[in-house]
């Protein structure tokens, strides 16, 4: 059985990976996701895991190596942050379209300039398009369930996709939190070998990464496109399979306190904890507001946000990364988009929090869900501003 | 696993577009590229070869007699051979001449 303990977070996704038994494990250290390559060095150089660590030169080279791996059936496994995953993006892409389920832990940062190694989501912004499977934990334990989840989504025959869990960087990857941690048992129980659908191997040869002319490439997108959109069942059903086997329930939408909430609040990743105690607080004043916490990224639950918003007056998105000259942050121009067709929708709003580490704290929660409780009409260009910026 | 040589519909992709039959690459004519077409002239060739040790797409064979030709099917017409043969024994000719 596995035990509660106190451990790092990024420690703890570090033994988690482990546990999951992966082949091959190439990873350049970037802050804040340092850790966890460090310290499954560490496990592989015990001897705790019989793994082959890959000291790459650059990150670009980590994601090549777990492609490389992948393809000939390896299990693998990587992590990175920020300018170290722009530095993937050429490989990104390609890992997908090649259907290979390469695991990574992105510890988000934000991007360079000016230089900031603290904690947003412009990292994994710029990678929304690349095909990968995206989940967003908002805590230690989700982060390690997470990690054994990523590679049974992935490496299901019916996805066969890379996937990326993303943690806060420093907010997670720092923090001590008390965690279950399974023992390798569960994970066993949970996590089968992996049953690749091919392999590159010299005895049987034949190609990955052909030349896709006009004559293909259309129906190439059409059917990685499909793949994707196909894989939230597969997430689904992980989902409730960890369930029965761990008792805690993932969803792609988590709503909280939102019976009967006029004003919603939506956020991703970490900062869902402290909005949690806003809205309790909201609450209390007699304010009727609740929460949605987005989990599951890509594919984008859009059923699942419909429902969710339902009865909502007015919603206001928390969006942790700008799109320069754009519509909004990321999340709110995917989240608008999704209600358009909506009869009946709340009206809805963006507020652009925490960048580069800025911290936001429960009293600005419930200030600018005071704010959105009490928007009555929006001016297009009122429907995003970066919160507490000093004017 | 049953290969398709082509991709009709986007559900007859091979998820990754992996492809399980090796050399098929063979299958596909890159000759239809050509614009031009390289002319041996043989009474100026002197059989040394060094359009067959050009030729990047490694279309160019010699024959029975020790002259070399060019294979159609693949030969893009890049003029490389005719350019590299030094008696000026190959020239470029327009396809639709």
């Amino acid at each position: 059985m596995g035990k509660r303990i106190g451990m790092e977070i990024a420690l703890a996704a570090a033994e988690v990976a482990a546990l999951c038994r992966p082949d091959v494990i190439a990873a350049y250290p970037i802050t804040p996701n340092t850790h966890i390559p460090e310290h499954l060095s560490d496990i592989v150089a015990e001897g705790r895991l019989d793994a082959e660590y890959i000291c790459v030169e650059s990150e670009h080279s980590a994601i090549s190596a777990c492609c490389g791996a992948s393809g000939t059936g390896a299990r693998t496994f990587t992590a990175t942050s920020s300018q170290g995953l722009l530095f993937m993006q050429e490989v990104l892409p390609i890992v997908s379209s090649l259907r290979l389920p390469v695991i990574m832990v992105i510890g988000n940062r934000a991007v360079s300039g000016p230089i900031n190694i603290w904690n947003d989501h412009s990292d994994i912004m710029y990678q929304r398009d690349t095909g990968w499977v995206s989940l967003f934990a908002a805590n230690g334990q989700e982060t390690v369930d997470m990690v054994i989840q990523a590679f049974k989504i992935g490496e299901h025959r019916d996805v066969m996709l890379p996937v990326n869990i993303n943690i806060d960087g420093f907010q997670l990857t720092h923090v001590v939190e008390p965690i279950i941690m399974p023992d390798q048992e569960e994970v066993d129980r949970f996590l089968p070998p992996y049953k690749p659908f091919a392999q590159l191997h010299p005895d049987k040869p034949m190609t990955m990464g052909a030349l896709g002319l006009p004559e293909i490439f259309n129906e190439a997108m059409r059917a990685k496109d499909e793949a994707i959109l196909q894989s939230k069942k597969v997430v689904l059903d992980v989902w409730k399979e960890w369930e029965k086997q761990f008792g805690r329930k993932y969803e792609p939408i988590e709503s909280y306190k939102t019976e009967g909430a006029e004003t919603l609040l939506l956020t991703m990743g970490s900062m869902g904890e402290t909005a949690e105690i806003a809205i309790d607080e909201l609450r209390k004043q007699g304010v009727k507001a609740g929460l949605l916490k987005i989990k599951l990224w890509r594919p984008f639950p859009f059923e699942e946000l419909r429902k969710a918003v339902k009865g909502a007056k007015v919603l206001a998105v928390m969006d942790r990364a700008v799109s320069f000259g754009g519509p909004g942050g990321p999340v709110f121009a995917e989240i608008r988009s999704a209600l358009y067709d909506e009869p009946k929708k709340p009206k809805t709003l963006n507020f652009i929090i925490g960048l580069g580490g800025r911290d936001v704290m429960v009293e600005d929660f419930i200030k600018m869900a005071k704010k959105t409780a009490l928007t009555k009409k929006l001016k297009p260009e009122d429907a995003y501003e970066i919160y507490g910026v000093r004017e | 696993m049953t290969e398709k040589k082509w991709p009709e519909t986007w559900q007859e992709v091979n998820p990754g577009c992996m492809v399980f039959r090796p050399g098929s690459a063979s299958e596909y004519h890159t000759g239809s590229w050509r614009a031009k077409r390289p002319i041996w002239d043989n009474a100026k060739c002197i059989k040394c070869g060094v359009c067959y040790i050009y030729c990047p797409e490694g279309c160019i064979t010699e024959n029975a007699d020790g002259f070399f030709e060019a294979n159609m099917d693949y030969c893009k017409g890049c003029g490389i051979c005719a350019y590299e043969c030094w008696p000026k024994a190959i020239v470029m000719v327009n396809e639709e001449d």
